[in-house]
Order: C-alpha cells, then structure tokens, then sequence
C-alpha cells in the first residue's frame, strides 16, 4: 500500500498573529512553526497502515525552503521518503493554485499510489478545500474530515463527521481522503528516527520542473485587506453568592442581552 | 444572477442553505439581478415551497436516483452541468459539513477561485467582496475574485434568515444522467448518537466545560442545561478533549469547531488564546470560572467569579424558571 500524505507548515495555535497592513502579510518574525496539527493525524494514519499492509509512506510538502522542518519531522515520526515542492508564492488563500501543484506532482512523480492524505485542513488558511480539489483534478472519490477508517483490499470504509453524527463512506481505492481528530493518537518521534530523519536527503522538485507555468498557477482570489477582529471589551462581573448571581446572571441575559 | 445550493439532509432542507440563500437574496437585490436555488437529490417535490419562502426566484431540482446517496463526485457533476448552462455570476453554498466538501469540487471542475467560510459578503463595483476569518478567527480577510462564477461558502449561524414571505416562482425539474461507475464513492449511513444531538457550530446557545469540570462525569451538569436551553449544544475546551472527558466532536477552538452562538457560556475555560480564537464571534459571553485572573474575562459580557458547581444547581433553577413557559 503505496501512501502520500501532504504537509503544511504553519504557526502554531497558540500564536498570536499580527499582519503586515502593506502587503497583506503575516508577520512571520517570533513565530513558532509547526507541522499543521490535522496533518499530524493524516501522518499517523499512513504510518499504520504502512505497519499493517506494507508498502511506502511518502510526505510532501508544497511551500519554502524552510518547510523542510516538518519534512524532517515527518521522517522522524516514520515516513519512508520526504519531497519539497519548492513555492515560494506566499499564503494566497487561494487552494485552487495549491491544489493544480499537488494534482501535477503525483501525476509526474509518483504512478504508483493507492492512498492520498491530508489533513481536513491547514491551520491558518483554515480553507479545507484541497484534498477535494486534488481528487476532482485526479478523478479520485474522496472522503473528509475522517474519523475512523477501515481498507479491505481495493475498497475502505471511512467514517467523516457531519453535523452532530457520523456519515459512513464506501469508497474504491485509489482514493483520497482528509483526517480529523479522532482519528488516531500521533506517535513522537523516537530518537532512533531523529538521527536517521537528519541523514536523509530530501529531494526538492521545482515548479519547472513540474512543467507548472505562472499564468496557470496564479491565484484566483484577490486579497483586499486584512485586519485584527476588533477587541471584544470586557464586561460586567456579577458578584454575590452562587444563587444571587446566578439569578442575577439569568435576569441580564433575559432582559439586557436578551439571548435567552 | 446568483444561484445557491440548498442541502438537502435526510428529506430536509439544512437551515444553514436558508442563511445562504438569504445573503443571496441581499446580494441579488444589490446587483439588480436575480437569485435562484438549486437542490440536489431523488425525491424533492415538497421541498420548493420551504424554499420560496426565501427570496428564490427560481428553483432547479436536479434529479437522480443515485443522489439518494451522497457523494461529491456526482453532485459536482450535476451541479457544474446547471452553472455551464445558466452561468450565474455568483454561487453561494453553506459552509456546512456538505457544502465544504461539495463546494471544492464544483470550483475545481470549473477551474475558479472558491472562497471559504465567509462572514460577511458585499457588492462593491459590480463584483463580491466576501470578508472571511482565518487562523479560526485571529485575522479577517476581505478577498475579492479574479473567476466567474464567484463561489464562496457561507458559515452557518451567522448571517441573517431573511423574514420568509408568501412567495412563489418558479420550479424546473432536471433529469440528471450519471453513470453509476462514475461514483467511486458514496454515503452508505448516517449515523446519529443517542438523541441526535445538535452540533455546537448550529446551536444558537453553546454550554461548554473546559478542565475546571476536573472529570467526565461532570459533563453531564452541561448536559442537564443543553436540556433546558432550547437549541443548545455541550461545547469543551482542548484540554478536556485531550483528557478525554469529551468527544472532539464538541471541541471549540483552533484545532476544533468555530462558533458564532448567540450566547456561549463558558465553565471552567480559562481562555487559551486558541481557544478564545474559536468562539469570540459569539453574540454574547458568559464565564464562570474560579480564577478572577482568567483570560476568559477579558472577552466576557458577563462574568462570574465562583465555583461552577456551586453556580450550575442555581443556574438552572433560575433557567427553569423563566423558560417553563
């Protein structure tokens, strides 16, 4: 069982992000990248079915040189092979572009494939919109925001989440599909994978190389502007006893907020 | 023209498509044009009327008996035949479980951009300005649209239901061919939990419990709220998921839901940034929390200093109170 997983590198949740206003940027000075946290469970899938079923585990990435991090991070995990498909276009919020690279990298480079993970989405453009678009440029059934999967030969079994329950997919392989929490528990890296992550050459494919030219490759989406939310202001404390405030509490939201 | 898919979910039309179609409305009334909705499914007969209601003008049902079952691959199909005959200029889809994964497809197909997730759309110089949050609500984005037709997905709870009126147009019923090898995948079940609860990204009063609930069982003082609460949902804190007092399905925050309820009451939540990140579009915010330092309260419109569960037995009898009738 031959299985690519995508990987993006992002800040980490627990960033506070502030935006360059002249060229619609995120300011990227002090921030802590990481491996985008669906990503991680999409790895940790491959990993086991790899452990179960054999075959290969690939991870690529699309984006700047400094994204070799969570390659690494990836091989020490497990991964067999890592690939950097260098982009140094920064966040366009535009998927389309992202996912024609993706769709023209496994066509070019690797035949061979069964499986296509993702995470449900990148943390940050937070767009879930790739892995299907990489299944409709690839003709591949898709399932996302997967929860629990099963693979019996040629076909699998997954369970993604919908509105408060899960809807059950049947699909024919090679297929692709999007992985949400729940799904499994990422592994850490072992010091053992570490060791032999930092030895391992990782190749890095151009667009070029891609045969991808810029006219089909720029983004379809403009940015206009970006800004902060403004600030929510604090409120009012309601003091008092347990019973007095709830009373209290209850009466504001009825009457004040008027919410309930 | 503008056209909006409206979901269909077991024999129902998904409130989240009315918003869309609402906005829709709005922006057709901007653009001097029209709005149209457009359903996908087996049997729909009865539907067009809960959708008229909205401001459609006209509705096309694209019809198969495959579509009983869901699957992108030929909804996409059906859907890209209707835009390449009556090329709308704008459509519009919920940002529902359905529409994220539906919506893709259909821009992939007809190579366009595809906005997700918006809060807020407007027409500026004849073209959709959509305004959208990412980093699950740190930053806004306002983006506009060099494709057409201009696609966006809407996030449900949060744009206006128009006040529906007596209206009726038109419907054009659409056979739709597909070839079942086409579909390599496809819904076989929905499976619902005890009680078919309410996702917390559609309840218009999130109760959630961060790690100040100290265990699982705690949970269901939320739970004895939600009961109370019309339209309510239970919402948690990553802390507690990671714990594992609660499923992720109830996560609220960066690596979990974002919702925008009318009222989110938060218990026991601190308020890590990337939790605050998730729910600070509610309308309203109440924490209960024992640690007056909590970041919770500087995004609170009401605080409450104290221990939850001296404050929930009270909460709810004042709640009973005023909601028994």
């Amino acid at each position: 069982m031959n299985i690519c997983v995508f990987v993006k590198r992002v800040p980490d949740t627990e960033s506070k992000i502030r935006i360059n206003q002249e060229s619609n940027t995120i300011i990227e000075e002090g921030l802590n990248f990481v491996l985008s946290p669906y990503d991680e469970y999409a790895v940790e899938e491959a990993l086991k079915l790899r452990e179960a079923k054999g075959g290969q585990v690939t991870v690529v990435s699309v984006g700047p040189e400094e994204a070799m991090v969570v390659l690494k991070k990836c091989l020490a995990m497990g991964a067999d092979e890592a690939v950097l498909v260098k982009d140094d276009q920064g966040e366009t919020y535009d998927s389309l572009r992202i996912s024609k690279i993706i769709a023209q990298a496994v066509k070019k480079k690797f035949a061979d494939f069964d499986l296509l993970l993702f995470g449900k989405q990148s943390v940050g453009a937070d767009n879930a919109q790739v892995p299907a678009m990489v299944a409709e440029f690839m003709g591949l059934p898709q399932v996302n925001v997967v929860t629990k999967l099963e693979i019996e030969g040629n076909t699998g079994t997954a369970w993604r989440e919908i509105e408060g329950a899960l809807e059950k997919f049947k699909f024919s392989l090679p297929a692709v599909l999007s992985a949400q929490k729940g799904l499994n528990e990422p592994r850490y890296e072992t010091l053992k994978g570490i060791m032999a992550a930092k030895k391992k050459e990782i190749p890095v494919w151009t667009l070029n190389e891609l045969d991808l030219g810029e006219e089909e490759l720029n983004p379809q989406l403009e940015i206009v502007k970006m800004e902060s939310p403004p600030p929510r202001e604090a409120g009012k404390i309601i003091e008092g006893e347990p019973a007095e405030a709830a009373q209290k509490l209850v009466e504001l939201l009825r009457n004040e907020a008027k919410v309930i | 023209m503008i056209l909006v898919y409206i979901e269909v979910r077991e024999g129902k039309v998904k409130k989240s498509s009315l918003e869309a179609l609402s906005e829709g409305a709005r922006r057709a009334k901007d653009f001097k044009t029209e709005v149209n909705a457009v359903l996908v499914g087996d049997k729909m007969d009865n539907l067009a009327s809960e959708v008229f209601p909205y401001g459609a003008e006209k509705i096309y049902l694209l019809e198969n008996a495959l579509f009983g079952h869901y699957s992108a691959e030929s909804y996409a199909q059906a859907l890209m035949t209707l835009i390449e005959e009556i090329k709308p200029d704008v459509v519009f889809f919920s940002a529902s479980a359905m529409g994220k994964d539906l919506s893709p497809r259909v821009a992939a197909k007809l190579g366009v951009g595809l906005a997700s997730d918006c809060t807020s759309t407007a027409a500026r110089d004849g073209k959709l300005e959509i305004t959208r949050p990412v980093f699950a609500g740190k930053i806004l984005v306002a983006l506009t649209f060099k494709s057409k037709p201009q696609i966006a997905t809407l996030r449900p709870n949060v744009l206006p239901l128009a006040e529906p009126a007596a209206a009726k147009g038109e419907v054009i019923k659409k056979e739709v061919v597909i070839a079942e090898d086409q579909i390599k995948g496809k819904a076989v079940e929905v499976i619902r939990g005890e009680g078919a609860e309410l996702d917390v990204t559609e309840a218009e009063i999130v109760v959630s419990g961060g790690r100040g609930m100290k265990g699982p069982e705690n949970y269901d003082l939320l739970r004895e709220l939600t009961a109370i609460l019309p339209q309510s949902a239970v919402g948690a804190s990553r802390s507690a998921v990671d714990a594992g007092w609660i499923d992720h399905q109830h996560q609220v925050g960066q690596t979990g839901k974002t919702v925008s309820p009318n009222l989110y009451i938060a218990f026991g939540i601190s308020g890590a940034i990337q939790h605050l990140a998730g729910m600070s579009s509610s309308k309203c915010i109440v924490a209960v929390n024992k640690d007056p330092e909590a970041p919770i309260f500087k995004v609170a419109d009401y605080g409450l200093v104290g221990d939850l569960f001296q404050v929930i037995p009270h909460l709810k009898e004042e709640l009973k109170k005023i909601l028994k009738d």
